[in-house]
Formats: structure tokens, sequence, C-alpha cells
């Protein structure tokens, strides 16, 4: 489905800033695969993501999806196949438009945007539903402001967008980092919830790590650019949080560790 | 104030016509988040190319359609210089601006072409603001053409590609996340706003019988103030998309109406680029103000992420 081969980027090459945040990084994923990313601050997570999304292009290697070579794809149309949720509640809706509106934005991904209306009355009605699949009430509220709501009510509306047109690859960013732990549990069980219905292929970056032992079928630990460990199936449902820090310490070595990995 | 009550329909006339022009600075500076210098050129280019035109016995219509024309032309180099060759906003609006000077003068040939109303059929004149038939009223006319121009935006800014504009100027990160091209959205934008900056100029020139080099100086500072005017005035009453565009258009009218008051009140006029200039800086620095000096007890029992 998804097909990585040796994908580098090194940022500011030549300077004293210089930062290899990919290095020959080598992935595939199967349909269907719900993959947890770990890893330190600086591990090259989010540049996994970022590369797979084309925010920028990688120096090497090549990306495909579905067999399709998406490599030198500037972002927008490779928007096409992907769903994305990032950190900051912020990123993912456009605040002064209201909920109705962004997600007729997400509906029209990969599509022509034309001069037929912007929305439809059906489509409203649809979005009414679908919206109360969350549970959050924003039934009610289809045409308020998103800069109105919550950073929570953010994330969930745009976990809709990111799969309302079903993406060939899901990508989570660390999604729930930026909530409170009650809120996180939620969005993270709805995120299961579209996840599992729609069997969607999804990589999701957490610094949580019962949430990456608790969810998806496959584990992957990154480290400097590169793929340290990967585990699926059986062996990762009996992984232990204290079997990834053991598994940390012994390849990276006990002063990669950061906070946050052993807060998780 | 007898003199003032003379040129109120005068200043009416001027700021409906002014306030076109602020609809333009609007959906750059508003809907788009890109500050637009180019207008400072469009606001002389359309008049240069409608006057030049009529003058050879062109069609009046025909000469407004091949003025906005022009306008897009100037708007979609802006874009260029910006999305195509990666230079900041500002500077390519000012680099088209400073070219534009250069074009409106060969358009023109000489700094300034005058057009006569008794000769040509001008749409709009500062003869018909008190006297003519109804239909000739430039304050008529001004008016039609900014219900006109509103409900053709409402419309626009409605439809997939309109709501995907709206989206671009919003969150630039979320749209391409969403399959929008953020910088064909930008050129697009920019050739639309400079268009309608350029009707507006067009309609300007046969206001005032004449296209001169020096008629968009400042041009933006103007529209920037018609935006805020309007925008503050209205806030609270116009939420409706096509009533911020009414409300911009009142906000040229009120611009003008009070420098006429100001001028009838004897204030040196060669001060009155410095005056729009320091009200607009205030006006830009309320908010600015209010979040930095005024907020701390909102935000204390303010929004919470839950």
């Amino acid at each position: 489905m998804l097909k990585v081969e040796k994908i580098s980027k090194t940022f500011h090459p030549g300077t004293i800033n210089e930062k290899t945040a990919l290095d020959g990084l080598s992935l595939t994923l199967e349909d269907g695969d719900f993959v947890t990313v770990i890893g330190g601050n600086g591990a090259g997570k989010s540049s996994l993501l970022n590369a797979l999304a084309g925010t920028w292009q990688v120096d090497n290697g090549t990306i495909m999806i579905d067999d399709i070579d998406v490599t030198k794809m500037p972002e927008h149309k490779r928007a096409t196949f992907l769903g994305r949720v990032f950190q900051d509640p912020m990123l993912g809706t456009a605040a002064t438009m209201g909920i109705d509106e962004n997600l007729a934005l997400a509906a029209r991904r990969g599509k022509r945007r034309g001069i037929k209306a912007g929305i439809s009355k059906a489509e409203r009605e649809s979005y009414r539903e679908l919206v109360a699949t969350l549970g959050l009430g924003l039934e009610e509220r289809l045409t308020t402001k998103v800069g109105l709501l919550s950073g929570g009510q953010r994330q969930a509306i745009t976990l809709l967008m990111a799969t309302l047109q079903r993406p060939k690859l899901l990508l989570l960013d660390e999604h729930t980092a930026a909530l409170d732990p009650k809120t996180a549990a939620k969005v993270l069980e709805t995120t299961n919830r579209i996840v599992n219905e729609h069997k969607l292929t999804t990589l999701m970056i957490t610094h949580n790590m019962k949430d990456a032992i608790a969810n998806g079928n496959r584990l992957i630990m990154m480290s400097n650019g590169k793929i340290i460990y990967d585990v699926k199936g059986e062996e990762k449902k009996n992984l232990q949080v204290t079997d990834l820090l053991k598994k940390f310490e012994e390849i990276s070595g006990n002063d990669q560790m950061s906070d946050k990995m052993i807060l998780g | 104030m007898l003199t003032f009550l003379n040129a109120l329909p005068g200043a009416v006339a001027q700021g409906l016509i002014w306030g076109i022009m602020a609809v333009g600075v609007y959906i750059t500076y508003k809907v788009l988040d890109f500050a637009d210098l180019t207008v400072d050129g469009t606001m002389c280019t359309g008049g240069a190319v409608c006057v030049m035109m009529m003058l050879k016995g062109i069609n009046p219509w025909v000469s407004l359609l091949c003025a906005v024309l022009a306008g897009m032309l100037a708007g979609l180099i802006t874009g260029i210089l910006h999305t195509s060759m990666g230079i900041p906003a500002i500077l390519s609006g000012i680099l088209t601006q400073l070219a534009l000077y250069s074009i409106n003068l060969k358009i023109m040939g000489k700094s300034n072409q005058a057009i006569s109303v008794d000769k040509f059929p001008l749409l709009v004149s500062l003869r018909n603001v008190k006297t003519g038939p109804f239909f000739k009223n430039s304050i008529v006319v001004g008016v039609i053409f900014c219900v006109i121009l509103v409900g053709i935006l409402y419309w626009f800014f409605g439809t997939e590609l309109g709501c995907s504009l709206r989206a671009t100027g919003c969150n630039p990160n979320m749209s391409r996340a969403q399959g929008i091209d953020t910088k064909r959205n930008i050129v697009i934008g920019l050739m639309i706003s400079n268009g309608i900056v350029a009707l507006s100029s067009a309609l300007n020139a046969q206001y005032l019988g004449f296209a001169d080099i020096n008629m968009g100086r400042g041009a933006i500072v103007i529209g920037l103030a018609a935006v805020i005017i309007g925008g503050v005035i209205f806030e609270k009453i116009f939420r409706n998309f096509a009533l911020k565009l009414f409300a911009v258009v009142i906000g040229g009218v009120i611009y003008y109406v009070v420098i006429q008051a100001v001028i009838c009140m004897g204030f040196d006029s060669d001060l009155l680029k410095l005056l729009s200039a320091v009200v607009v800086a205030i006006f830009l620095a309320v908010p600015y103000w209010k979040q930095n000096y005024f907020a701390k007890a909102k935000n204390k029992g303010g929004v919470k992420n839950a």
C-alpha cells in the first residue's frame, strides 16, 4: 500500500544548524495497517509524516502510495490520497468558517473546485448526522465558526475532515498531545472507531507509550531519522511499557532519553 | 455649513466609487490576508485604459471591461512575483506598483488625459450629481454598481472555488492538506481584487473627467480606511458576508464625507494625506492595543481547551 524507500532529508545542509531528520528510512505498510510511531524528540517522527504529506520534498529516495510515485508530487495534489490531523488543534480547520463549511471543504479534497455551490442543503443534513456520531452535541451548532470551539472539539472535527473523503493513508501527528487527558482519551476513542470502521491504513505518532501499545496492529520506534524497532501482531500485543523503555535504552543509550519518553 | 451641504452629494458619489475600490482591498486584505500594494498602481491603470479607449471613440462599457481586464493582469503579475518567484507579498505589490507607473504613462502618453462629459457618453460625472435624469445621476449609478458587485461577490464566495479562497486566506496549511492549491488561489484572489480596483479607477476617471498619473497615490490607505471604518461601525450588526461588503462601501462614503467636512472647516488640504495616514494607523493599532493592554481581566476566566 505505502512503500517508502530509503528516504533522506537534511535541513540547513552545510551550516552549523545542519540536522539530518530522515536517514535512509524505508517502510512498507500493508492495507489496513494501523501503525503507532514512537521516539524521542528530534527522532524524525514528524519529519516522516511531513515527508509523506509533501510539506517539503525529500532529498533522496522514493515514496509510493498504491503504486503511484508521489515523491515529487506537490502537497495539495498528494492530499488526494491523504488525511491529516496535526498536533496543534488550530492547524486543522479554518477558524473563520463554520463547521459545515469546513466539512464541505474536506468533502471536495481531490476534486475540482468549480463554481457550483460550496455546500448544498443535502450535504448539510448529512453533516449533521456525521457530526452527531462524535457525541459532542455539535450537530446543533453546525454553522458555528470553528474558531469558537475548544481544542478537543476542533480535533474531533479535523478527524472527520481527514476521513470524510476516505484517504488511502491517514496521518496523525500527536493529534491528542495538546488536549487534556479526558479529551485526549475521547478523541483517541473516536480515532479508533473511524479507523476500524473504514479499515484505514494509519500512521499515528504518539508520545504516550501506553497508547502506542494499546492502539493499532504494529508499532515502530524511531531514533536519529531511522526506524530502530518494528513489532507487529502478537508480539506487539504482549509488549509492556518497560519493554519499550529497555529497548530504547539498549539501542540509543541513556543520554538520548528525553523527559517525555520517561513520562510516557 | 452651507458649503458642506452643497458639497455633500459629490462626496457621497466619490465615496461610492472609492467604496468599490475598498471592496477590492477587502478581498486581499481581509479574505486572503495579503496586504496588496499593487492597488496604488491599478487605481490609475483602470482610469488610464478606460479614458484612452473612450477618447478613441470606443463604447464606454467595452472600455470599462478592458479596464477591469488590465487590472486583473496587474494582479496576475503581483501573484506570479509572489507565488512563483518567492518574493514577499508586500514587496511583490510594490514592484508591480512601480512598474505600473511607467506603464500608466505609456498608456496615457502623458501624465494627464482629460475627457469631457459634453463630448463623450460618460457613465458617471461630477456634473450629474445634483442634476440630470435619475438614472444618469452619479450617486444612483454608483449605488447600482455597488449592489451588482456585492451580489456577484456574495455568490462567488459561496461557490466551491470561493470557499477554497476563503480557506486559503484563513489557514493555508489546512487548505493544502485538503487539496487546495493555495498558490493558484492567491493569484486568483489578487486578480479579482485588482480587477475591482481598476473598475473603480475607470469610474473615478470618468467621474472626475480626467485620468492622472497620480490618481492612485495612497489609494491603499484610503481603501484600508474604508475597510476599517466599515468594519468598526458595523461589526456588531453585519454578520453576513454581503452585508460586510456593503459595510466597506459605506465606510468609503463615510470617509469621503468626513474628509469633505474637514475641508469645509478650513483644514489645510495639503495635510489631508497625513490625516488619512494617522487615522488609519490609529484604527489599525486599536485591535492590537485591546489585545495587549485591555484584555488582561478577560483572559483570566477565558477560553480553556477542553
